[in-house]
């Protein structure tokens, strides 16, 4: 048992950024834009570093795929308290197509590799929406899954999680290794403070490729068209239903 | 680091005047107010050492020692910090330079027109060319213009004017800053984005000792959350300010040395700016347009800019500058710039474009009266901080990046030297104003020093342009007078009731825009739960004079729409709401606040707009 916890982070632009759509419509302007981790991997990367404090947990490796700028996200988690990086080097065309396919690949080499016990994400990413690289991860290792988590708590006989899900709240219990996805309400992340930030510079952060760990990064999915939501149309305000029945009938609705 | 845990059970804090007022964990975010409702609950204001919520917090801070500590990251900083490096590595001496900059990442707190005279960074990096400088729009074309409500009178723009733009650049200064930042981390500065420097810290004799950065994790009304951590402690030979127009820490450090008793006070504008594609059969690359007049009266300082970059794409950078030194309550600085964007001239080149940035700031108009005294000891101001601003060029970068440069090789020498040669703990170092005032910005800004106060004559702008003529043009500034500027911005608004309300046009949504999509393309967020950055000395003074007397200003001069008077939930009257949240940081309310009640103080790190290339 190494005690290990594997935590992905990924850098999207930051939620309060107003996106813009390329000229082109093949995607979003990131250039320049204002990055910042995804906030529910903020979440997981603090659940991992909790589970270290209280020593459940013996060391928090920290990874994301993507271009260099992705070490900055990275220095962020080893500043909250994760132990050390793995920068998983993906740029170019294919970082626009990398997709929780390639990634949850990718993630289940370097568990495998790095053997580790728990690997904890966030549940989705703000970009994306996807809420897929989890669930795929746990399939590809054939790994119980917790997702949604809003309570974790580890067990003599495996892990207990509280997920949140339609009806309100579902608890199940799953052995180990195990896929855990954090959820809004799992905890508060810490700040990532300047004197961590400086200690973060000592600590290590390893560089992969995708080759080295045998992923095949092509995408099946191919994006034809990005556009903006439509614009919304003004309402009316009516005074009487009389008023509301008649402008229905006028518009065709009844 | 020690964790701290906060009482989270039900809190009774004590109001100073009025009613006892009761702060619940769960009313903590919805402050409901019996009499005069408590705005401010920044520890500025309210000290935490009497605070019952703060007992037994540890409030020790991790300190570190480097031999410069430069705040602010903009063209100044980063110049000073650059320089240091390239210093050290031509004496091989080691250097720890870290610079701290509240922005979450280079450039994003970062506007400006810009057209930029590439003197001082040619003089930094002679090779800036090939190391890539975002420097991609010489200037080809130079329009000035006298606007009518729907004509305009061309002015002929002669050699030797302050307008004259032959050899300059327009840059997106955002973009620029960024590059500088990639100078200076290759040259080994450390860089830290995302800190804000919160706190001057002093030495026993008096002397700055550094900064302390800002605390996290205090909520909204003033108490620790379960995530508290202190600030942390930088500690240098030398300090160097570089916050910009208007500083928070400037203006304390201005009261604690007495730096400004010999000066003028600063006078201000604000600029605000937008981005926009335009059509590409419009698209002039490298065409530079000016204007005064409409919207505004001739008493009323201000007029537009309108570059056409060329990066690639039909983008252009406009924007409108407003004196501060205006006298109606009334005028909003915001919806002139909109109703400007209308005029035909400008509305043709704007016409079937998309508008895709947004934002706002101060800026210096004081010039070389109003530059305060630079050193004291353990530290020096550099940048728009104290104000080298060419006005009638308007153009700051150039000689913000010079002082920053001359500040460096200033402090090289004491701060490498064996033996500190210093009276005090913190190093003086005087040599810093004396190169600065033999050199090409102390004559530039002489040169110009009478052009914004001729503005103030009974022909306003048009007495101003005369003024300009005969003494900057045909005398270059050589008259032995030196003019006198108005006194402070905040003195100048006459109270509402002289001054007659402007009728702003609605905004179309195609050419103009409301305040609250504009503020979204800012980008600007802020953690929810901290107390208001914006802070008050007195929470009774808004309503009491602001509203009584000026019919509360600062509804129309903050371009992000953070003060809004509210009718009080019960009875009759009314509040200010604070919406900190929306706060571009352009610093106008600290300045143009009649009372000089509002005192800005800096925000959790990384807060604020997250500009691109701006």
């Amino acid at each position: 048992m190494s005690g290990r916890v594997l935590v992905g982070v990924k850098r999207v632009i930051d939620y309060a950024v107003k996106i813009r759509v390329k000229p082109d419509h093949s995607g979003v302007v990131t250039d320049g834009v204002k990055h910042s981790m995804n906030p529910f991997c903020e979440i997981a990367v603090e659940e991992a570093v909790k589970l270290k404090e209280k020593k459940l947990m013996k060391e928090v490796v920290v990874v994301s795929c993507g271009p260099q700028q992705s070490q900055e996200t990275i220095r962020t988690a080893l500043a909250m308290g994760a132990d050390r990086g793995i920068h998983v080097e993906v740029s170019g065309k294919d970082y626009e197509t990398l997709g929780p396919l390639q990634v949850s690949k990718i993630l289940a080499a370097l568990a495998k590799k790095e053997d580790a016990q728990l690997i904890i994400l966030g549940k989705q990413a703000i970009d994306d929406d996807c809420n897929q690289t989890g669930q795929m991860t746990a399939a590809l290792l054939d790994w119980p899954q917790g997702t949604f988590a809003s309570e974790v708590s580890l067990e003599k006989d495996g892990i207990k999680v509280v997920r949140e899900i339609d009806g309100g709240l579902e608890t199940i219990k799953i052995s180990t290794p195990a896929v855990l996805t954090a959820d809004l309400r799992l905890n508060t992340p810490r700040y990532a403070t300047l004197p961590n930030i400086m200690k973060a510079k000592k600590k290590k952060i390893a560089n992969v490729k995708p080759a080295d760990l045998g992923v095949d990064l092509t995408s099946r999915l191919e994006v034809l068209r990005v556009d903006e939501p439509p614009q919304r149309q003004a309402g009316m305000k009516v005074e009487t239903v009389d008023d509301l029945v008649s402008k229905l009938k006028d518009a065709g609705k009844v | 680091m020690t964790k701290v845990t906060c009482i989270r059970a039900l809190t009774a804090v004590q109001a100073e005047r009025g009613a006892p007022q009761l702060y619940t964990a769960v009313t903590r975010r919805t402050c409901s107010s019996v009499t005069a409702p408590r705005i401010t609950t920044h520890y500025t204001i309210r000290p935490r050492d009497k605070d019952p919520r703060w007992e037994g917090v540890e409030m020790e801070r991790f300190a570190d020692q480097a031999d410069v500590v430069i705040v602010g990251g903009g063209p100044a900083g980063l110049s000073a910090a650059i320089r240091l490096k390239q210093l050290a590595n031509e004496h091989q001496k080691e250097l720890r330079v870290c610079l701290v900059e509240k922005a979450p990442q280079m450039g994003a707190h970062t506007l400006s027109g810009a057209c930029l005279e590439p003197s001082a960074l040619t003089e930094l990096f002679p090779d800036w060319k090939e190391r890539g400088a975002p420097l991609n729009t010489p200037v080809t074309e130079d329009v000035f213009n006298i606007f009518t409500k729907n004509h305009r009178i061309p002015v002929p723009i002669l050699p030797g004017l302050p307008m004259q733009n032959h050899g300059n650049y327009l840059v997106r200064l955002g973009n620029f800053v960024r590059w500088l930042g990639e100078q200076a981390e290759e040259l080994g500065v450390e860089l830290y984005p995302g800190y804000a420097a919160a706190e001057v810290l002093f030495h026993e004799d008096g002397s700055v000792k550094g900064v302390a950065t800002n605390d996290v994790g205090i909520a909204k009304d003033g108490s620790p959350k379960d995530v508290f951590e202190r600030g942390m402690e930088l500690h240098a030979k030398v300090t160097l300010f570089g916050e910009g127009c208007h500083g928070h820490l400037a203006k304390q450090l201005y009261k604690q040395f007495n730096l400004r008793e010999n000066c003028e006070p600063q006078t201000y504008a604000i600029g605000l700016k937008e981005l926009w594609m335009i059509d590409e059969k419009k698209w002039k690359p490298g065409r530079t347009e000016h204007s005064v007049g409409w919207p505004l009266d001739r008493h009323t300082y201000g007029g537009s800019f309108l570059y056409h970059l060329n990066e690639g794409e039909p983008l252009v950078a406009l924007g409108f500058v407003v004196g501060l030194d205006y006298t109606n309550p009334y005028l909003s600085p915001f919806r002139e710039f909109q109703r400007w964007k209308h005029h035909p001239f400008v509305a043709a080149t704007l016409e079937g474009g998309q508008r895709i940035a947004y934002g706002a700031r101060a800026l210096n108009e004081g010039g070389f009266q109003s530059i305060p005294k630079l050193t004291f000891p353990g530290g020096l101001l550099i940048g728009c901080s104290p104000g080298f601003m060419n006005v009638p060029k308007i153009k700051g970068t150039h000689t913000a990046m010079k002082s920053g440069i001359l500040a460096a090789e200033a402090i090289f020498p004491k701060v490498t030297a064996e033996e500190a040669d210093s009276e005090t703990a913190g190093l003086h170092v005087p040599e810093y104003a004396e190169s600065l005032k033999s050199s090409w910005v102390w004559k530039e800004l002489h040169s110009v020093r009478n052009i914004r106060p001729s503005f103030h004559n009974p022909l306003g702008l048009y007495g101003g342009m005369i003024y300009t003529g005969i003494f900057y043009w045909i005398l270059r500034g050589k008259e032995p007078w030196t003019l006198k500027h108005r006194g402070l911005d905040a003195h100048q608004l006459k109270p509402a009731k002289e001054c007659t309300p402007i009728e702003y046009p609605k905004p179309d949504g195609k050419i103009s825009f409301d305040l609250l999509s504009s503020v979204a393309l800012s980008g600007t967020n802020h953690e929810g739960d901290q107390p208001p950055h914006l802070t008050l000395k007195d929470d009774s003074v808004p309503v009491a004079r602001n509203l009584a007397v000026y019919d509360g200003p600062e509804q129309r001069f903050c371009p992000a729409g953070v003060y809004e008077y509210v009718p009080v939930e019960t009875g009759d009257g009314m509040r200010l709401q604070i919406n900190a949240q929306n706060c571009v940081h352009c610093k106008t309310c600290d300045i143009k606040d009649p009372s000089q009640n509002i005192n800005w103080v800096v925000p959790e790190g990384g807060g604020g707009p997250a500009y691109n290339g701006m």
